[in-house]
């Protein structure tokens, strides 16, 4: 009886969760509606337009899904020149010792920084930087905004991909040490083969948490609603867009705003989707 | 009598200062010989096999003092990769590259020191050691599978394969059966008796029925401590120590 009871309590419980999240997909669609339906599915993520004038109002997404794939992409180039020695340096080289403690320990407490921090860091420090290189004019570009969320997302990638290197078990690396390999070819043809599905999964999180970064992507990426037309001008990407306006929107802007959280909410779901889809068949094999 | 491939002579290992896992170990191994270390568990067997690849060399706390020559050499004075080459190694537990097919497995100690053959010299050495191994049979037709498809047994006679590959004039062997069935073990052991015309084996066992079956001569260590050698006939019939009874009779272990 009571282990009835306990198991009613648990699925009413645990079907919260998805209860929740069915309401907010289902928000996000019915408000997002009027956007589409006024512009057309195709037209608003293929149109550049965005103006709010009375009267002529255009919402194209396009500039800010360019603006957060590019940043996403760029940060992600940026970061593997990091991320990569560290897992290596913690899971292998320097495995188990009190030096690979610290500085995963150190790599970690990136993660744990409020991205506001990042951002005033970033607006304060990176950006006078990329000012004086005259890189960009005002200083705030994709560039910038990619260059702070690579650092961002290096422990994301790295702490993950460490383990994944740890894991690979020492009897296969001294199978091949046996056979004559170097450490660097035992690190090649050994550990990352064997932990790459690993490896893979860890930066898809990192994409995953990049897609998504808006506090300093917003203070760093210049806030305009053109198309980027290189990574050093200004831009915005989607999330930026909406933390940027959805406070002043209302009508058919705010649709056109919750139209593209929509879109953004598609986009990551699809990553996450196809990265544990090529995990799986990686692990098979 | 002919001179011995591998002399061990003082032989100490400790993992930590002071620490002796093995202690003065003097013994002489026989060319195309199967010859087996036994003892209790933590005895230094596995400790002292790998020490002839030159294994603790990967680990900074390990410390081999001593002597261990190979043909005459000393081994602690050569280069790992070049001991390693001559010297090969089998696990406990198969461990067949899984992201390499059985060809290639049987192939990775060429990729991995970055010696290129020619095709017809790959299918050569892949058809040689397979069929060494009794394994060409059963594999000839999936060479291109991965070597994690194949059973315990198939994949521990793979990572033996493997081994021969470079043509190795010693095989050290970690208690290579201790995690097949006895079908496996049966064949592996039919093949190791094979093996020994061209390649001289040094296994560790924990099986004492093992030892008796296959090897020509025997180690017995306790405690780090080489206790009794010589030929295995000898070992089990009439053991000089004591120690060497109480354990061989199951008094001991």
């Amino acid at each position: 009886m009571r282990d009835k009871l306990f198991h009613i309590i648990l699925l009413v419980v645990s079907m919260f969760v998805p209860l929740v999240c069915g309401g907010i997909i289902y928000s996000l669609v019915t408000d997002a509606y009027m956007a589409f339906e006024h512009f057309g599915l195709v037209n608003f993520l293929t149109s550049t337009d965005w103006s709010y004038t009375p009267g002529n109002e255009q919402y194209g997404a396009l500039p800010f899904i360019t603006g957060t794939l590019l940043t996403t992409l760029l940060a992600l180039l940026f970061c593997i020149p990091f991320s990569m020695p560290v897992s290596l340096f913690v899971g292998e080289y320097f495995k188990g010792t009190k030096l690979a403690a610290t500085l995963s320990t150190v790599v970690d407490l990136l993660a744990g920084i409020p991205s506001i921090i990042y951002g005033i860091w970033g607006f304060f420090t990176l950006r006078p930087i990329i000012m004086a290189l005259n890189i960009s004019p005002q200083g705030s570009s994709i560039l910038t905004a990619s260059l702070v969320l690579a650092i961002m997302i290096v422990p994301y990638a790295s702490s993950l991909s460490a383990e994944f290197i740890k894991m690979v078990p020492n009897d296969l690396k001294e199978s091949a040490y046996s056979l004559g390999a170097t450490h660097a070819e035992v690190v090649r043809k050994v550990v990352f083969p064997v932990a790459g599905s690993g490896i893979f999964s860890s930066y898809i999180l990192a994409i995953g948490r990049a897609l998504g970064e808006t506090m300093t992507v917003t203070m760093l990426i210049g806030n305009t609603n053109h198309m980027p037309h290189s990574i050093v001008s200004t831009g915005n990407s989607m999330a930026s867009v909406i933390a940027n306006q959805f406070g002043e929107a209302d009508g058919l802007r705010l649709s056109a705003l919750i139209a593209i959280g929509l879109v953004l909410f598609v986009i990551t779901a699809l990553v996450n989707g196809v990265g544990k889809l090529l995990i799986k068949r990686a692990r098979i094999d | 009598m002919e001179s011995p491939i591998i002399t061990f002579n003082n032989t100490c290992i400790s993992y930590t200062k002071g620490v002796m896992a093995v202690k003065n170990v003097s013994a002489d191994i026989a060319r195309n010989t199967i010859t087996a270390i036994m003892g209790p568990s933590g005895c230094g067997k596995s400790t002292l096999l790998r020490a002839v690849n030159l294994m603790h060399n990967l680990y900074d706390n390990i410390h081999v003092s001593g002597q261990i020559l190979f043909n005459g050499q000393d081994i602690l004075k050569m280069e790992p990769i070049e001991v390693r080459k001559q010297i090969g190694m089998v696990f406990q537990r198969p461990t067949p590259f899984a992201t390499m097919s059985i060809y290639d497995n049987v192939l990775a100690g060429y990729q991995l020191n970055g010696i290129k053959l020619s095709k017809a010299e790959k299918d050569e050495t892949v058809e040689r050691c397979l069929r060494s191994v009794a394994l060409w049979e059963e594999v000839k037709d999936v060479l291109t599978k991965k070597g994690t498809f194949l059973s315990g047994g198939q994949q521990q006679r793979l990572c033996i394969a493997r081994a021969l590959a470079l043509k190795p004039e010693v095989l050290l062997m970690d208690e290579p059966t201790s995690a097949l069935d006895p079908i496996a073990t049966q064949r592996i052991e039919e093949l190791l008796v094979e093996l020994q015309k061209e390649v001289t084996i040094l296994m560790v066992t924990h099986n004492m029925g093992q030892a008796k079956r296959i090897s020509s001569n025997s180690l017995f260590m306790y405690l780090g401590e080489l206790v009794e050698q010589g030929s295995t006939v000898q070992l089990f019939d009439n053991p000089k120590d004591e120690r060497t009874k109480a354990y061989l009779t199951g008094k001991m272990g």
